[in-house]
């Protein structure tokens, strides 16, 4: 037991969800409770266990670590490879930190299929934790997949009215980027990398490879696409509404929470180093896409009439932000993006549980239903209001430290486009003191608002472990940037030497012009 | 014991009592819960305002600055700093001592102090008392934050963190609607400014490598002619920030709307400290203002003009809380000019003297609510010196230092601020603009009359003459008012003290005890600045010597504080007294020497849209409401519109297409993939949900998925070849 352990950390905490998962199916029907209990109890476990990463892990370690690797396909140069550094470590952290409290927060709430819901959540946590820790890319590309069809039965058996709808457009919007990928990854690593030897999926050895400008940039876009789709950058986006508002609130805080992390994730983890001179050059495009996002994003959520939609278009702006920082490329940008991935997961994912627990009591989540709900339901009113100034970027709270990175570190290579995005912290007080406002504001003036019970045990015991994290990341982020540090460190090494080294060869290729390599972005 | 050992007591003792008041919120009921509510808030502020007049009476000893670190912040690695130059990102969490921060330190712990201690009897009926106190306290952590930080984001956390607290207060009575909008609205104008702060943040990040004040400073005076040709633009973001906390035009539009907020904090958050909070950051950044004559010119031209705006519209109110809300623009417009002639010695002077007359002032008018059964309108007051002799002189005294008669304190500080702008002109002899600080001297002067005239139209009408409101008091009524503006204080008075039949009292001694302590400070608070010139010495005031290590040599270059002579000071000194007097004469003859006020109604009367102009204060929010807010809306809309009929109906058309084209062969495909797969897991689900499911899988879900199927049909036959031709090629 504790050398399985001590060799094989990650494959534990992998697997131990799926595991849990097919004993929870075995559950009869019936004993609901238990399985709720041994839900919970799996989840928490994980969490637990996926403590020991950060006690093994080395924060001046730049690379993968814990890591693991067995051939699978050894003809394709595929492997089951699993490791860790500072890009994936509080991603993979937050997806065990969220699952039990999604399971908490679906206590009293889920009312139908109770044992099916605990197996999905699950089945989904080994899809996530899968994509974060694979360090082969076949290995990603089977758990990216994987993880769409725990989300599909979420939102198609669990939703609202209009679920198999929602349902259908996100698994149709993200296969049709992933297939994309697939083709493209195919094309990496057996006429690229296997052009000049033995093809491998093992992600390290695909960096920096010396692809010309042409073929780069359509494998640039082809993984883009996937991945903007995930995050989702403007115009991809409209999947993304539709599927919270019919997703249980489970599904919307895992779906807010990680999911869509997996996209800005994949930015880092295979675009930028597989592709540093695409990255270089299509940069503005990203960031004005970006930019876009932030600020449409932000105020189409202004207008919206229900809580839930106007949640999920503050995700498109939030998203924006970490897109930004990432193609920003420095230092500072990057650490800010990946602390307002988790970040957003913390703030969004406590926002969309906290509507969850109106709507458990109204049936409604329309904003014209509310007003003057501090009076009623005085504790959710604090609760909610801290959080919606932490998703605000309140100094102190933890949205701040991540955006002020993002913007600052931008500001150095895309100062234009950081200026425009900061526009959009107005627009985030704008729209969040607006729902505050119209929700718990104003007189209490319906009936059916009055005498509403305040929050319960397992909502608190959700929404609290949020709460320690808004605060602590907001006033000592160096907990989580100082391991991350390394990691990110050689990530803009690899990027930039890469860049150079092709920016110098670019001179002798006529359609792809010579790049300055000290300041390749600022163009 | 080194100062930064106990220090951050000062922003913590009152974050603790905060911290305890507002988890007791919830339940805190009855008497006893309140004596705990006042021990814990009163308790904190004033252990924190005797440790930080400890730590002042220390620097006062010798002089020396003094930093603290206590833990890197936000520290992001090694990286490109500034300028090619590699270096580690980083932002401490820091507190630092010298003259201004104490100045400012004394003057939020002591007056908040004060302040609380009012509030235990203006607020004892409320409902809500400790949460309204752990609102309070909270404000003077982040206050304290915001003036004690070692650099410019922890300032910046300061600065939005007391914009959280003014929204929370001002909203306090959360349930009536315009006290919510006004909360909401004060944020979000804030959040404007601040949105040019963050900018100005990037800057020096950009241009400096950090944000710290002495690393910053000391690398702008060592170089100057490397920093000039970018001071500009960090500047004039920096000082868009300082508009909107300060209230500066034209971000000055949430001021005085935040009167909704009880009168405590008004006089706190609205008059005495919060607001201050640009002209601190100003004078903290003179050193980067001083390299740019024309950021410099901005903020003197800005100060100028809001100070005889706001002044004007101050003419005409008839809520004495809005008088004493534009008024406090119009005095933030003159610590603003004061700064930007390079008085910044004057700016901070002017903002001390300020914060004891004009709290004063405040807590004044909130006796005068307090004692009128919530009343607000002047016109229904007068007479009130009867009633309420402690308020009466308290405030008599603080309108007579506003005004700027001497010896009191407004006067000193109001004279070195136009005397700076008068002796600029002398500094800028020979350059083609030399005449403009005359402009700005002369429109100051203007504006002194106008703050004459519209303090003692105040106070004439308060307290001279005969009572108007017995025929209407004893109830809160407000009819004929501008509602929305009303501080709903006064509902709840007229509740609670129904008992007083509609005579008008005098406040209890918690609250007149205070108005005594302010206007004692607001007689003798000027000394300080006492121009030493009267009498023979050529030397800086005691406050310039006070403050003049925060104003470091340039280039080598000392500061100089302009130097005068006896006669051409008491030139200014007669001048500026006179048009104080001209100001009082005219509200003497208009409103206390003719009790039917026919003058002034003769004028209004003369010039009814003139006066219509400034009774709406030139109607900017109507401005701002159909352009600026009217234009986001619509936008807003449209885009929605966009994003439901346009981006996702793009996404509808390919379906379409794809439909036109495979028809409705992929019936099948939705049947037994993907309802196959939902009923899959759902296997045990019969009835009703089967049902429903079948209604809902139409039409529109076939074609989505044939779309999709389509698009990606295609892409991957398309991919294919590409690969294959690569392959082969």
């Amino acid at each position: 037991m504790t050398e399985l352990l001590s060799n094989h950390l990650l494959s534990v905490i992998l697997w131990l969800p799926l595991v849990g998962a097919l004993a929870i199916a075995l559950i009869p029907k019936r004993l609901e409770q238990q399985a709720k209990v041994a839900g919970l109890f799996v989840a928490l476990a994980t969490f637990v266990l996926s403590l020991g990463i950060l006690q093994r892990f080395d924060d001046a370690e730049a690379g993968f670590q814990l890591v693991e690797r067995s051939a699978w396909l050894p003809a394709w140069g595929v492997s089951y490879a699993l490791g860790i550094d500072g890009i994936s470590l509080w991603l993979t952290l937050l997806t065990t930190f969220l699952t039990p409290l999604v399971l908490l927060s679906a206590w009293n709430s889920v009312h139908k299929h109770v044992n099916s819901y605990i197996v999905a959540m699950l089945a989904l946590e080994f899809g996530m934790i899968g994509s974060f820790l694979a360090t082969d890319l076949l290995l990603f590309y089977v758990f990216f997949e994987l993880m769409l069809v725990p989300m599909y039965l979420i939102i198609g058996v669990w939703g609202g009215p209009r679920r198999i709808y929602a349902a259908i457009k996100f698994f149709l919007f993200t296969i049709a980027g992933s297939l994309l990928m697939l083709v493209a990854i195919l094309y990496l690593v057996f006429v690229i990398k296997g052009g000049s030897g033995a093809p491998t999926f093992n992600i390290v050895d695909l960096y920096g490879l010396a692809i010309p400008m042409k073929t780069q940039a359509l494998l640039f876009f082809a993984f883009t696409l996937a991945f903007a789709i995930k995050v989702p950058l403007f115009p991809f986006h409209t999947w993304l509404p539709d599927a919270h508002v019919e997703a249980p609130t489970g599904g919307s805080i895992i779906l807010a929470g990680v999911l869509l992390k997996l996209g800005t994730y994949g930015f880092l983890r295979f675009v930028l180093p597989f592709f540093p001179e695409a990255t270089y050059k299509y940069a503005p495009v990203l960031a004005v896409l970006s930019v876009i996002g932030i600020i449409y994003g932000a105020l189409v959520a202004w207008v919206q009439p229900d809580m839930k939609k106007l949640v999920a278009y503050s995700s498109v702006s939030h998203l924006g932000f970490c897109v930004l920082g990432i193609f920003a490329v420095t230092q500072t940008s990057i650490e800010g993006s990946i602390l307002q991935m988790v970040s957003h997961g913390l703030s969004t994912g406590a926002l969309f549980l906290l509507v969850g627990v109106i709507y458990d009591r109204r049936h409604t989540r329309m904003l014209a239903d509310f007003g003057g709900l501090a009076k009623s339901m005085p504790v959710y009113a604090t609760i909610f209001v801290i959080v919606a100034l932490s998703s605000a970027g309140l100094p102190g709270l933890n949205g701040f430290v991540g955006e002020f990175l993002i913007l600052t570190g931008s500001f150095k290579t895309l100062p234009w486009y950081a200026v425009v995005a900061a526009s959009g912290v107005i627009l985030a007080a704008l729209y969040l003191l607006w729902l505050v406002q119209r929700v718990f504001f104003g007189p209490l003036d319906k009936d059916e608002n009055k005498g509403l019970p305040d929050m319960q045990w397992n909502e608190l015991a959700a929404v609290v472990p949020l709460l320690v994290f808004i605060v602590w990341i907001g006033v000592y982020p160096n907990t989580f940037l100082k391991k991350m540090e390394p990691s990110v460190r050689q990530l803009l090494t690899t990027v930039e030497d890469h860049h150079a080294a092709i920016g110098k060869l670019a001179v002798t290729e006529p359609d792809a012009p010579a790049a300055n390599p000290v300041d390749g972005v600022s163009r | 014991m080194a100062i930064g050992e106990y220090l951050w007591l000062v922003p913590l003792l009152p974050l603790v009592g905060a911290a305890i008041n507002g988890f007791r919120a919830a339940y805190a009921k009855g008497e006893k819960s309140k004596t705990l509510t006042n021990g814990v808030a009163l308790g904190s502020t004033l252990l924190s305002a005797i440790i930080a007049s400890f730590a002042a009476w220390r620097y006062g000893l010798a002089k020396v600055p003094y930093e603290v670190v206590y833990w890197d912040w936000i520290p992001a690695g090694l990286g490109n700093v500034a300028g090619g130059l590699l270096g580690n990102f980083n932002v401490e969490l820091g507190l630092q001592i010298d003259s201004l921060s104490i100045t400012m330190m004394m003057v939020v712990t002591w007056i908040g102090f004060l302040i609380h201690v009012y509030a235990t009897g203006y607020m004892g009926h409320e409902k809500g008392y400790t949460r309204f106190f752990a609102y309070l306290n909270l404000f003077m952590f982040m206050m304290l934050l915001l003036v004690l930080g070692n650099n410019y984001v922890v300032m910046f956390v300061g600065w939005e963190g007391v914009g959280l607290c003014s929204y929370l207060l001002i909203g306090f009575y959360y349930d009536k609607t315009f006290a919510a909008d006004a909360g909401k609205k004060a944020f979000i104008t804030n959040r404007i400014g601040d949105f040019g702060f963050l900018l100005g943040i990037f800057l020096l990040f950009n241009w400096f490598g950090t944000a710290d004040y002495t690393k910053v400073f000391a690398l702008a005076a060592h170089d100057p002619l490397r920093f000039e040709g970018v001071a500009t633009l960090l500047c004039l973001c920096l000082f868009v920030g300082a508009c909107g906390k300060s209230a500066q035009f034209p971000l000055y539009v949430w001021l005085p709307d935040a009167m909704a907020g009880p009168t405590p904090v008004s006089a706190l958050i609205h008059a005495a400290t919060m607001v201050t909070a640009g002209v601190y950051m100003v004078v903290r950044s003179n050193v980067l203002f001083r390299l740019s004559p024309e950021a410099m010119l901005v903020v003197a031209c800005v100060g100028a003009f809001t100070a005889i705006f706001a002044a004007t519209i101050g003419l005409a109110q008839n809520d004495i809380k809005k008088v004493l809300a534009y008024s406090t623009v119009s005095q933030l417009g003159y610590m603003f000019l004061a700064a930007g002639v390079g008085a910044y010695t004057a700016a901070i002077f002017h903002l001390m003297t300020h914060a004891f007359f004009k709290a004063c002032l405040f807590l004044g008018a909130g006796s005068v609510i307090h004692g009128c059964s919530g009343e607000q309108d002047m016109r229904k007051m007068g007479g009130l010196g009867k009633y309420m002799p402690r308020t009466h002189v308290t405030m008599g005294i603080a309108t007579v230092a506003i005004a700027g008669i001497p010896p009191l304190a407004g006067f000193f500080s109001k004279d070195e601020i136009l005397a700076s702008a008068f002796f600029k002109r002398f500094e800028t002899l020979g350059e083609p603009w030399s005449w403009f600080p005359l402009v700005l001297f002369g429109v100051g002067m203007l504006a002194a009359m106008c703050t004459a005239f519209y303090m003692f139209r105040l106070y004439f009408m308060t307290f001279v003459g005969e009572y108007r409101g017995a025929a209407e008091a004893g109830h809160g009524a407000h009819a004929g008012h501008d509602a929305h503006g009303h501080d709903d204080h006064s509902q709840g008075h007229a509740d609670d003290h129904g008992h007083y039949g509609g005579a008008p009292h005098e406040s209890p001694w918690s609250m007149t005890g205070v108005l005594w302590i302010l206007a004692v400070g607001s007689i003798l608070a000027g000394l300080v600045g006492f121009p030493l010139a009267l009498i023979g010495k050529h030397q800086p005031t005691y406050f310039q010597s006070w403050l003049e290590p925060i104003l470091l040599p340039i280039g080598g270059h000392a500061f100089h504080f302009h130097e005068a002579e006896l006669t051409m000071e008491v030139i200014l000194i007669a001048a500026s007294v006179a048009v104080a007097v001209i100001g009082i004469v005219i509200a003497y003859f208009f409103y206390k020497a003719d009790p039917s006020w026919s003058k002034p109604k003769q004028l209004a009367a003369g010039a009814p849209k003139l006066y219509d102009v400034l009774l709406n204060k030139y109607y900017v929010d109507e401005i701002y409401g159909a352009t600026v807010i009217r234009g986001t809306i619509v936008l807003s809309l449209i885009l929605k519109w966009i994003d439901t009929n346009i981006v996702d109906g793009a996404v509808n058309g390919v379906r379409h297409v794809t439909v036109l084209i495979f028809g409705h062969g992929s019936n099948l495909v939705d049947k037994y993939v993907v309802d196959g797969a939902v009923n899959g897991v759902a296997s045990g689900a019969k009835g009703s949900s089967t049902l429903l499911r079948r209604m809902q899988t139409g039409v529109v879900q076939n074609y989505a998925l044939v779309m999709g199927a389509g698009v990606v049909l295609l892409a991957v036959v398309y991919l294919a070849f590409e690969v294959l031709g690569k392959m082969q090629g």
